[in-house]
């Protein structure tokens, strides 16, 4: 058998091929004679070949079956094979190969090897790719080794030693005793190491880090080591353009970062480097900005002094300026941190920030966009917006239904006034109208219902937007509605806000028409025409005619949407004709509702169908009256006052009916007195299913996050958990989910929660969504709490329990008073 | 433009020499500017070892590339800040290897 080609004689070969498959064909040849090669178990090549699977391996074609060829390399006497042997494993096993821990027993011997070198590789590839087994096995051998003299060693063992406590945090403790004189070394290899390892448990143990501040005095040591470095002079070995050891420099930072984070006393003892640092340091070259960055990126998230966090946000105003991208990317990062603790700091810079909104990278381009976002507030609403919305038009694709979203949550929040919302929006609508999300529809509906004078105006100017290009689905969507509920203005030619435009009947049917029958539209979409077609039938007076002969042609539609609604108008003109002016009357104003971002309320869309109109009351009927004023009774009806949990007449209800009302869309299922105008409707059941939903979703988009939640209750194996929600727009709100668990073993059934509050507040009990806590904890009641709290008192609350349980009744009474204080403040 | 790239939960840093583009993938909390001197350093190494590195150094001695990665960064860390003893150990660690060759430019395999 001859001896194998060379690596480099292959790698030569390889290279010659002129296609893909010359290549394959070369490196399937040369995998079989290895193979072959393998199975002789010969000793002496072994290492050339494997030398050349790897090259195989990195051009991307398996190399599987060399894994235990590596195993046999790193067990072997020879420096050159066991080198190989661990690269090999390196880049072939892993953990999740069964043959990886066979590597445990070499690994061991050669961390004990005579040659500091066959040491450095065990530690290398241990520190690697060890797996949690391996870890376990072997931290015993490199905590000896963290103790040696030699600093090539130790250095190597401190990663290692990362990677140790990475995979098992558990060994953490075991590396502490060796921690004690890490830092008094002079070798900055064994320095920068042993700051990393010192990170590493710091980050992963308050123990530890607590045990670092105050018994190790870790933060004298470490400014007194970057002092020296900044104070020294110039050092050869380590210096990068003018910079004593940036790499170790950087570390430093970081780990003082930790060390000072919430801790005034660390905080202090750090202020002085720190300013020393940021004022002395270079800019001219990257390194130089590397450690400012490290720097004010500390500064910000210790308990710095005020004098100190200006100096940083100056930097990064500085960096801002700066014409290398990296330096402005990794500005806009940083500002983005810190816009919510220092936002005046932060706004000063905003004109710049816009600016880089039209810089060319994209990188930099999403960091601007976010940053501006959270920059906008009432008084610059105006002239943010325009360079947002202008932002909009030209940028890429993938940017702009973020830009969308946030161009409409700022709107919402700080518009000056309705008209320029609307204005914005129809803008949005027509730049980026396919790009915009499917909640926007509903909102923008729900927020042009609601500015009564404008209606003229925006039906208008949505017309107009239309009657060019039907093509973007969510503007065709809220033109379709809005022309359907306002056609009637649109004819008269009411506008005050601009010039009003001539359009017919006729005309507007015909847009409505065209909208139908376009390949572009959706099924969704031609929903919305054909609906508003139908309510023009009693808007407009001379094309009722024509009207109808549209609805009746699409009775016999192939899209059963289409041809469920067209029906159903069909039997509105011939059976309910009498009714049709009252059904199809204009909308009312909605009650208000904070608009969705990220986070959505369940606001049903057009397409999905809306719950079945039942008459059935709520569960919590007119019992709870009653018993609300037993609770009352028992409680000596001193400054407490009854709750009654959701009446059907009440708010939320109607707001269900509304929202049905939203949709546009009426499933007339037989009685004509399901009709869904918000005074007469036994709308009850809606909010059965819309509130459902509303309790189980946050309620507010900006809500106050980490409020805690409490046990309110907890005894005979029933839990009742608080969690909290409030809206920074309506401090005054805080709404209660609570979830009623059961850990006996039998069903509570008949479950009735009620709650009472002191006089000052107002609660509204919403429906629960059972009355059956199951057993077993195998699943909760929920029920969402509102409490209105104007005056910002200590939230009290008493509750009062019914239920059955194992064939007797229940009945308990309690007083909650562990209410957060942010649930209240 | 910009040599920072976001994918998945990682950041991408990337910085290019001639024809080869050098990428290291770094966590939310790294330093990315320090990355690139990571990078920087790391060519330099290469640069001083083989004498003015060029792509073909790299691919036909792709394993000596790795020894010295393996010596200059461990884990996904720095584990030498200096460029003398990164390639001090390089060479003593070369002269361990068998058989023993007059000249480095010989292919040991």
């Amino acid at each position: 058998m001859p001896a194998p080609i060379r690596l480099r004689e292959l790698i030569r070969t390889i290279r010659t091929a002129r296609t893909q498959a010359e290549e394959r064909e070369m490196i399937q040849k040369e995998c079989a004679a290895i193979r072959s090669s393998f199975r002789e178990e010969d000793n002496t090549y072994r290492c050339r070949n494997v030398a050349k699977l790897l090259y195989m391996h990195m051009l991307g074609y398996p190399a599987h079956f060399g894994q235990l060829e590596c195993l046999k390399l790193i067990a072997s006497q020879k420096f050159t094979d066991k080198r190989i042997g661990y690269l090999g494993a390196m880049l072939l096993l892993d953990e999740r190969q069964d043959v990886h821990l066979l590597m445990t027993n070499c690994i061991k011997n050669d961390l004990n090897h005579s040659t500091q070198f066959v040491q450095g590789l065990a530690l290398c590839t241990l520190g690697c790719m060890g797996s949690s087994e391996m870890c376990r096995d072997l931290a015993g051998e490199v905590e000896k080794l963290l103790k040696t003299s030699n600093s090539y060693l130790r250095k190597k063992a401190a990663l290692c030693a990362v990677h140790v406590i990475r995979k098992v945090p558990e060994l953490m403790e075991m590396f502490l005793p060796a921690t004690k004189n890490l830092l008094n070394e002079k070798n900055h290899g064994v320095l920068h190491t042993s700051v990393v390892l010192l990170t590493e448990m710091c980050e992963r143990s308050p123990d530890m880090l607590a045990h670092f501040r105050k018994n190790e005095k870790l933060v004298p040591q470490l400014v007194r080591i970057l002092k020296n470095l900044i104070m020294s002079g110039y050092s050869p070995e380590h210096d990068v353009s003018g910079i004593s050891d940036p790499f170790l420099q950087v570390r430093i930072l970081r780990l003082l970062r930790i060390l000072g984070r919430n801790d005034d006393d660390s905080s202090e003892a750090m202020n002085d480097i720190l300013a020393q640092v940021a004022t002395n340091t270079e800019t001219s070259k990257n390194v130089g900005n590397a450690i400012l960055y490290e720097t004010v990126l500390t500064i910000m998230d210790i308990k710095s002094e005020s004098g100190l966090r200006v100096l940083a946000i100056n930097i990064l105003g500085r960096f801002l300026l700066n014409n290398d991208k990296n330096i402005r990317y990794v500005a806009l990062t940083s500002l983005l941190k810190t816009v919510q603790t220092d936002h005046n700091a932060v706004q000063r810079h905003r004109s710049t920030i816009v600016d880089c909104l039209k810089d060319l990278d994209v990188s930099i381009k999403r960091r601007a966009m976010e940053l501006s976002f959270a920059l906008v507030n009432g008084n610059n609403i105006r002239g943010m917006m325009k360079e947002l919305l202008y932002f909009l038009d030209s940028c890429e694709p993938e940017f702009k239904a973020d830009c969308a979203s946030g161009i409409f949550l700022a709107a919402e929040k700080y518009a000056p006034s309705k008209r320029w919302h609307i204005d914005t929006i129809m803008r949005v609508l027509t730049t980026a109208g396919s790009y915009v999300r499917d909640d926007a529809v509903p909102n923008l509906i729900q927020l042009i219902t609601n500015s009564v004078e404008m209606h003229a105006y925006t039906v208008q100017r949505l017309y107009k937007a239309i009657l060019g290009d039907y093509s973007q689905q969510p503007l065709v969507q809220v033109a379709a509605w809005c022309i359907g509920e306002y056609g009637d203005l649109l004819v008269s030619g009411q506008c005050e806000e601009e010039e009003p435009i001539q359009v017919t009947e006729d005309e507007v049917l015909d847009i409505l028409e065209s909208v139908l029958i376009s390949n572009m539209s959706t099924s969704v979409t031609r929903g919305y025409a054909l609906t508003a077609i139908m309510k023009l039938s009693t808007r407009f007076t001379c094309t009722v005619n024509r009207i109808k002969k549209v609805v009746s042609i699409y009775g016999s539609s192939i899209d059963v949407e289409l041809q469920q609604r067209a029906v159903e108008y069909n039997a509105l003109f011939k059976k309910y004709d009498h009714m049709r002016s009252a059904l199809l009357e204009r909308m009312p104003v909605m009650e208000k509702v904070t608009t969705n971002g990220p986070t959505e309320i369940v606001q049903t869309n057009g397409e999905t169908e809306p719950a079945p109109l039942e008459t059935k009351p709520p569960p919590s009927g007119p019992q709870p009256t009653s018993q609300a004023n037993d609770l009352l009774d028992l409680l000596g009806g001193n400054d407490i006052t009854p709750v009654i949990p959701t009446a059907p007449t009440s708010k939320p209800a109607s707001a269900g009916g509304e929202l049905l009302d939203l949709l546009g869309d009426i499933t007339l299922t037989g009685a004509p007195t399901a009709a869904p105008t918000p005074a007469s409707v036994p709308q009850i059941s809606q909010p059965s299913f819309l509130l459902d939903g509303l309790s189980s979703q946050p309620l507010f988009n900006d809500i106050t996050t980490g409020i805690p939640s409490i046990t309110a209750y907890s005894k005979n194996g029933l839990k009742i958990e608080f969690t909290f929600e409030r809206s920074n727009t309506n401090p005054s709100v805080t709404v209660i989910t609570i979830q009623a668990s059961n850990s006996t073993e039998l069903d509570m059934t008949d479950f009735v929660f009620q709650a009472a509050v002191p006089k000052t507040f107002q609660l509204q009990l919403l429906s629960p969504s059972s009355s059956i806590v199951p057993a077993f904890n195998t699943g909760t009641i929920t029920q969402v709490i509102k409490v209105l709290n104007p005056q910002k008192q200590q939230l009290r609350m008493r509750i009062k329990l019914t239920y059955n349980h194992k064939g007797s009744a229940m009945q308990d009474l309690a007083e909650v008073n562990n209410f957060p204080p942010q649930s209240w403040q | 433009m910009c040599s920072f790239l976001e994918w998945r939960d990682l950041k991408i840093v990337y910085k290019r020499y001639a024809s080869l583009y050098f990428c290291c993938a770094i966590e939310d909390q790294d330093n990315e500017l320090i990355t690139l001197e990571i990078i920087h350093r790391y060519v330099e190494l290469l640069d001083k070892y083989f004498g003015s590195v060029c792509e073909l150094d790299i691919i036909f001695n792709f394993e000596k590339a790795y020894f010295i990665l393996d010596e200059f960064l461990l884990g996904g860390e720095v584990q030498e800040t200096s460029k003398k003893n990164v390639l001090k150990a390089i060479e003593q660690a070369d002269l361990l290897q068998e058989p023993r060759h007059e000249y480095f430019n010989v292919p040991v395999y």
